[in-house]
């Protein structure tokens, strides 16, 4: 699990966006599981945005539904395990538009999980959720983790994942400026932007 | 083949279920369309004749601009909550959005012509002297011109600052062919003049030209940033 930190403008969701193809790079080139043409590997990565990726007038299920088709899967009970996974109930009928902001996210990965992804890009999935709703999808991305996933999570809440992520990427005006195995000190990150 | 077309049968069904939820086309075009009916209906008083002569023209300008109005809608919801990025991170066929988007089009207009259709032949007290039967497939042919063609340049226009007018200026000069077909075929039919063959001719090779161009075009449209 990678942790992508940096200030706001850092290039941490462009980057993220370059690495699931939604953005093509200024310069050099990216490669994702040994495959510079993204398109061909788009099956095996999930991508949660900032924005929830979901249509505010239908439902969590009816949502995930459509989504699902996308990738192939007609499995009516993936669509109900996946919400459940992230701490929701199938069940609910109330429209995406009506969850408060945490349901939403956690919906939104519920989406980019769907398919059973071998690699994710999580751009904030920790904003505006509620502190145990965190500590539980801390935990899922762990267990997804171990089970052989690769996550790369872009986050200003870095210390969320001490202990969880095996890297802390900083970014600083479009570079990596430091790859660490724990969050770099304020007083060494200080050091390092001099 | 049948992955495109469980794609299209879910996106379709999903444009038609948050069509059903929200009424923003159906009803925009709904009330335009009737401001435009009214509107000329004022503004001409025409004998019977000269109304089978201009409600060919009258009824399919009507249509083009209220079809703009849903047009407009079509990649505005994929917008909202950036949707449209799930979709292209997915491996899903990019012609199977364009081809879902462009079905849902051509029903919501094709709803609004069945509506607005009596309101112009009682408007302008319309009875077709040639064979009334032909305006079915002649309105089929027309719509989907309009349709497959304003589906592909809302998408082009949908990053532009002001798409709203970017979309007309890009569909009506393309779609000047089409128009001049529809209203001459739909004109010779209410007149009975002529047939209206040639011209249901000249509006299926434009569709199947523009139809297969947007196909292969729109993966480069969707993708582009």
């Amino acid at each position: 699990m990678y942790a992508i930190l940096g200030d706001n403008g850092a290039g941490k969701t462009t980057l993220l966006r370059a690495l699931a193809g939604l953005t093509k790079p200024t310069r050099g080139s990216i490669s994702v599981s040994g495959s510079v043409d993204i398109r061909s590997v788009c099956p095996y990565f999930g991508y949660m945005a900032h924005p929830s990726l979901l249509y505010d007038e239908m439902n969590g299920t009816e949502n995930l539904r459509y989504f699902a088709r996308l990738y192939g899967i007609r499995n009516e009970q993936r669509c109900a395990e996946v919400i459940r996974l992230v701490g929701l109930d199938p069940q609910l009928a109330r429209p995406v538009g009506q969850y408060s902001q945490g349901m939403r996210q956690r919906m939104s990965l519920a989406r980019a999980l769907i398919h059973d992804p071998k690699i994710l890009f999580l751009d904030e999935p920790f904003s505006n959720v509620d502190a145990s709703s965190t500590h539980e999808m801390v935990k899922l991305l762990v267990n997804m983790r171990d089970s052989g996933k690769t996550i790369v999570v872009v986050t200003h809440q870095a210390q969320l994942l001490e202990g969880a992520a095996d890297e802390f990427v900083w970014m600083r005006e479009g570079q990596i400026v430091s790859r660490t195995a724990a969050i770099p000190s304020p007083d060494r990150r200080e050091s390092e932007r001099q | 083949m049948s992955l495109l077309a469980a794609i299209t049968g879910a996106a379709l069904a999903k444009d038609l279920r948050l069509e059903w939820r929200s009424k923003d086309a159906i009803n925009a075009m709904l009330f335009f369309a009737l401001l435009v009916v009214v509107i000329f209906s004022f503004s001409f008083n025409p004998t019977a004749e000269e109304s089978r002569q201009i409600a060919g023209g009258l009824i399919w300008v009507a249509f083009l601009f209220a079809a703009v109005v849903a047009l407009n809608q079509t990649w505005a919801r994929e917008l909202r909550n950036q949707v449209l990025d799930a979709y292209r991170v997915s491996p899903a066929p990019a012609s199977a959005l364009f081809l879902s988007k462009a079905l849902g089009n051509f029903i919501f207009v094709s709803v609004l012509e069945a509506l607005m259709a009596p309101l112009f032949i009682i408007f302008y007290s319309l009875r077709a002297l040639g064979p009334a039967w032909q305006l079915i497939p002649i309105g089929a042919l027309g719509t989907w011109a309009i349709v497959v063609n304003g589906t592909f340049f809302a998408a082009m226009s949908l990053r532009t600052r002001s798409r709203e007018i970017m979309l007309p200026l890009l569909l009506f000069p393309i779609s000047i062919p089409a128009l001049l077909a529809t209203v001459n075929a739909t004109s010779l039919i209410l007149t009975g003049e002529a047939s209206a063959k040639v011209w249901i001719a000249l509006l299926v090779a434009y569709d199947v030209v523009f139809t297969t161009g947007c196909l292969l075009l729109f993966e480069t449209v969707l993708h582009a940033e």
